[in-house]
């Protein structure tokens, strides 16, 4: 969204509320509360104007936390609410904060015709692939094996990707970042905000009691330079501790692969540039995991088409030409009448 | 045929015809045939010649059930006549029947001496053997007691539009309207408003319109040359003494519509109206989605549970959110309504209920939907119920439900159900510049503002909506601080909570009607309780009871929750209550635990509505006790 009125310069704390956190100490969802305050203080947006809406789960507790609009509703259906609240008064900057299980579980169905209507509005799943509210059962994003209090001899289901099924779905703006790298997600957020349409942004999320450390492989410092692919419109995707490594298309093959320039004859000339509006590169940027390949973390996608409630508007303003009367009163009395005389 | 002087026939014409005071016709064919159009079409025409009338459209949930079985058939029922008509009729004086399957299912309630019109064109072995006959009834004896027209209107269709040069099939399409010409003229009505409507419909197609007043006019034909030979010479039927004014039909659908409009109108708010499509409750987002140019925004979700929860969000952003549905998306809906319970938020819900449980009968009729309305959701979660009477009533009472939820920022569920909703009647239009407005003020004022203030009087809580400066606010479905807003897990103020929920629906008891005695006296031998779509049969079987001289008085509630608060004292000035209801007795549980009285069951689940005669038994053998 880009409601942006000039006032006196805003900071973070502006969006703090005088509400006691609750989050566990250290969980990851501290982190994002502060980038998405600070975004929202950078962007000068109008505070009146902007609404948290959220589902169940612990990232859905955000709104208690922003000074600003903010509606705690019903697991899974946030989208549904955000939309209705679109609907109502398009020049609300609705942002929808949820989880993994909200959004992909119970409110799969509501996430995906969000991004098919393209609804003006940010989407932020904190993925932990883990339930933590429910105290730690696994999650539709939980990788195969997953130990938990219903899954006592290790999960069996195929874990599903947010980022691929966002792009399955239609979704025009995706992006990914993580908890506590403020400097990677704060610019991620602030596209977020500018995109017109909905914009999906998956946050790897650390949750400290029932999945602590489920990211490190590509998080932790020693780890991430070499498993983390930040992605830059025009760039080369180019990543590493060297700066070595580049992905290129195998040939003869649909697929992305991992090299090393300078290594078995590769050039930097074989290295894929990133083009955000190429929705086939997104979802084979989207289905990149480790061990072999690092994960997309930025803008993986952005190619924006008019929004749902605009082109509401706009039919709504087409039908208004012949025939239709505005004045109910009127209406009641065209069509067919008779008048039974005293 | 109720004959005020049948045998008196009307002098000083050429034709004369037998007067009657009041018929009820029953169309019924295959679901192809047309028979709700046909049926739609003579309502007009009935209306315009200024009788007074009811109908009930009764079809299968297939859109188009295999050809030629009894299961397919698709029936459009209408009664009118000089005097008030109040419901569609019991048995039938005319019976059309355009197959044998017709014939099957519905000749039972044909009343003896009635008229029966039969295609014996559609006679053949083949549909003989599909509606389950054995042989061809047209020729035996079966159908000796009903005064029998049989007429080749297939082969007499295809005449008729021979020189538009249409196809086999789209000629015998036509056939619809070739039996609306006859029956027009059975009734001396008049053809013009639906050549006129006709030549609207396929002004594209100028050889479809072209052959449909062909039919229409030859069917017409056909009865005025008849006549003579047989000696039939049509019924006439005089106008009702109806209230002057200006009239159109409704049906409930559509007042239901314009009622939701007219209510937002006059609370000043734009409505957002999120829907997903379910009979029988589809035609109301039909009907929805055409007025844009009347504040009405239309949002088909992706599912039940995404529409109420889009008309919620659209509510507490300053709109009026609505949403419709039958009984099974209704209970889809629940926790997303427990929310707007909790957080206080106005929302209207629509109920066209039918007949359950699960997916039941789509198509036919219950009010079965009571309980749910008023206890469906999950912990103590007090709303207000409304019921609509008639097509009609849906005006005033969805008026009625738009007040409620905004005055007291509280979802409101407004039940009707098949019968009403696609049923149609006679409608004064009203004034609506007369009716008296309650436009919201949305809460600007931050001074002491939290989100949970509320009016002393109606403790509606403060209505502020995002977008105004310095009003910001969370709310949601935790429990909320009686003194904040903010979460609270307090014990007490859980306890307090719950309380000023249920005292503010309660509340509402002192700002509606007291509740008044529709007919017969105030007090005596036995009043008839109603609610809903049964308010035609218990008006007309109370009505006959009356005039034998019998203590009856027939109630009938708008408000269910809360109850007028005088109810209670009315139902004691009677030795006994009945109330009938199309469910297995749940007004009666409500009555019963509130006010402690044995009052008595008439219930009925067939997916059709009661019959007169039926209530009428039901309360004469209690008066007989």
């Amino acid at each position: 969204m880009n409601v942006v009125t000039p006032a006196a310069a805003l900071t973070a704390k502006d969006f703090a509320t005088d509400q006691e956190v609750r989050w566990c100490p250290g969980c990851g969802d501290y982190a994002i509360l502060k980038a998405v305050q600070k975004t929202l203080a950078d962007e000068n947006v109008s505070i009146e104007k902007t609404v948290f809406v959220s589902g169940i789960g612990c990232a859905a507790r955000f709104p208690y936390y922003m000074n600003t609009y903010g509606f705690h509703t019903i697991h899974g259906r946030a989208p549904s609410f955000a939309t209705g609240i679109k609907l109502a008064n398009p020049e609300l900057d609705v942002w929808v904060v949820s989880g993994d299980g909200d959004s992909l579980s119970i409110g799969g169905n509501h996430l995906m015709h969000l991004l098919r209507r393209n609804t003006n509005v940010q989407y932020l799943l904190f993925n932990n692939e883990i339930y933590g509210l429910t105290k730690g059962q696994y999650s539709p994003t939980s990788r195969v094996g997953t130990l938990s209090p219903s899954t006592p001899r290790g999960s069996v289901e195929q874990p599903v990707s947010a980022a691929s099924l966002a792009l399955g779905a239609g979704g025009r703006f995706i992006a990914r970042s993580i908890d506590n790298m403020q400097k990677h997600l704060t610019p991620v957020l602030q596209r977020a905000h500018r995109h017109i349409g909905t914009s999906f942004v998956e946050i790897f999320q650390n949750c400290i009691v029932y999945n602590d450390g489920a990211f490190t492989g590509f998080t932790a410092k020693e780890s991430a330079a070499n498993n983390q692919l930040h992605l830059e419109h025009g760039k080369p995707m180019i990543f590493g501790k060297e700066g070595s490594r580049g992905i290129r298309i195998k040939p003869n093959s649909l697929e992305l692969e991992a090299v090393t320039v300078g290594d078995k004859g590769f050039a930097e000339s074989d290295i894929l540039i990133h083009d955000e509006t190429n929705r086939v590169l997104a979802t084979m940027l989207a289905a990149m995991e480790p061990p072999n390949m690092p994960v997309a973390l930025g803008v993986l996608y952005c190619d924006p088409k008019p929004t749902h409630e605009q082109a509401l508007q706009d039919n709504h303003a087409m039908a208004a030409a012949p025939g239709n009367i505005h004045d109910l009163g009127k209406l009641l009395k065209s069509g067919e009448t008779w008048t039974v005389s005293a | 045929m109720s004959a005020s002087n049948s045998a008196i026939q009307v002098s000083g014409d050429d034709h004369p015809r037998e007067q009657l005071e009041s018929a009820v016709v029953r169309f019924a064919g295959d679901s192809g045939d047309g028979m709700q159009l046909t049926g739609g079409q003579f309502t007009l025409a009935t209306a315009l010649s200024g009788n007074d009338l009811a109908t009930f459209p009764d079809f299968p949930a297939e859109i188009r059930a295999p050809v030629g079985t009894t299961f397919g058939v698709s029936s459009f029922q209408i009664n009118f006549g000089a005097r008030t008509i109040k419901t569609s009729g019991d048995a039938f004086d005319v019976l059309i029947a355009m197959n044998p399957a017709a014939l099957k299912v519905e000749i039972d309630n044909l009343k003896p001496g009635g008229m029966l019109v039969v295609d014996t064109g559609s006679f053949n072995e083949r549909n003989l053997r599909k509606a389950g006959y054995e042989k061809n009834p047209l020729e035996d004896t079966s159908l000796d007691k009903f005064k029998l027209t049989t007429l080749d209107i297939s082969k007499m269709t295809i005449e008729a539009v021979s020189e538009f040069g249409l196809s086999n099939k789209e000629a015998l399409r036509c056939k619809n309207l070739w039996t609306l010409g006859y029956v027009y003229w059975i009734f001396g009505r008049d053809r013009e408003p639906t050549v006129k409507w006709l030549k609207q419909k396929f002004a594209k197609r100028t050889d479809i319109a072209g052959a449909n007043i062909a039919a229409l006019n030859a069917g017409h034909a056909l009865g005025e040359t008849s006549e003579a030979a047989d000696g039939f010479q049509g019924f006439t039927i005089n106008p009702a003494k109806i209230e002057p004014g200006l009239y159109r039909t409704v049906t409930g659908a559509e007042a239901l519509t314009w009622g939701m409009v007219a209510g937002a109108n006059l609370a000043g708010l734009k409505m957002q109206f999120c829907s997903y499509p379910i009979t029988p409750a589809s035609q109301v987002l039909h009907y929805m989605s055409r007025m844009p140019e009347n504040g009405v925004s239309t949002f088909q979700a992706e599912d039940e549970i995404a529409a109420v929860c889009a008309a919620i969000g659209a509510s507490w952003a300053g709109s009026l959110g609505v949403t419709s549905s039958s009984g099974p998306g209704v209970a889809l809906k629940g926790e997303a309504i427990g929310l707007a319970v909790g957080a206080e938020i106005p929302l209207v819900i629509l109920n066209v209920q039918r007949a359950g449980p699960s997916t039941g009968l789509p198509t036919k009729t219950e009010q079965s939907d009571l309980f749910q309305a008023v206890y469906g959701r999950n912990a103590d979660s007090p709303l207000a119920v409304l019921a609509a009477s008639s097509p009609a009533d849906c005006f005033a009472t969805a008026i009625e439900a738009v007040r409620i939820a905004v005055k007291y920022m509280t979802p409101v569920i407004l039940l009707s159900d098949g019968y009403i909703g696609n049923a149609s009647e006679p409608w004064k239009i009203p004034d609506i510049e007369s009716i008296t407005p309650f436009p919201v003020k949305h809460e600007t004022n931050p001074e002491g503002f939290h989100p949970f203030k509320r009016d002393n009087k109606t403790l509606a809580r403060a209505w502020a909506i995002p977008g105004t400066p310095e009003m910001q606010h969370r709310i949601g479905g935790i429990e909320r601080n009686y003194n904040s807003g903010h979460i609270s897990y307090e014990p007490e103020n859980h306890q307090k909570m719950t309380d000023t929920r249920a005292a503010k629906i309660a509340g509402i008891a002192n700002d509606i009607p007291l509740q008044t005695v529709d007919s017969g006296p105030s007090k005596g031998r036995i009043a008839v309780l109603g609610w809903g779509s049964t308010y035609g049969p218990i008006n007309r079987a109370v009505s006959a009871l009356l005039e034998e001289g019998h203590e009856v008085a027939h109630i009938h509630l708008r408000h269910i929750m809360p109850l007028p608060t005088n109810l209670g004292d009315l139902l004691a000035n009677y030795d006994s209550v009945i109330i009938p209801e199309m469910n297995n007795g749940q007004l009666i549980t409500i009555i019963r635990d509130r006010y402690l009285i044995d009052a008595q069951g008439v219930n009925k689940v067939s997916g059709q509505p009661f019959k007169i005669s039926e209530l009428v038994d039901a309360i004469r053998t209690r008066l007989e006790k």
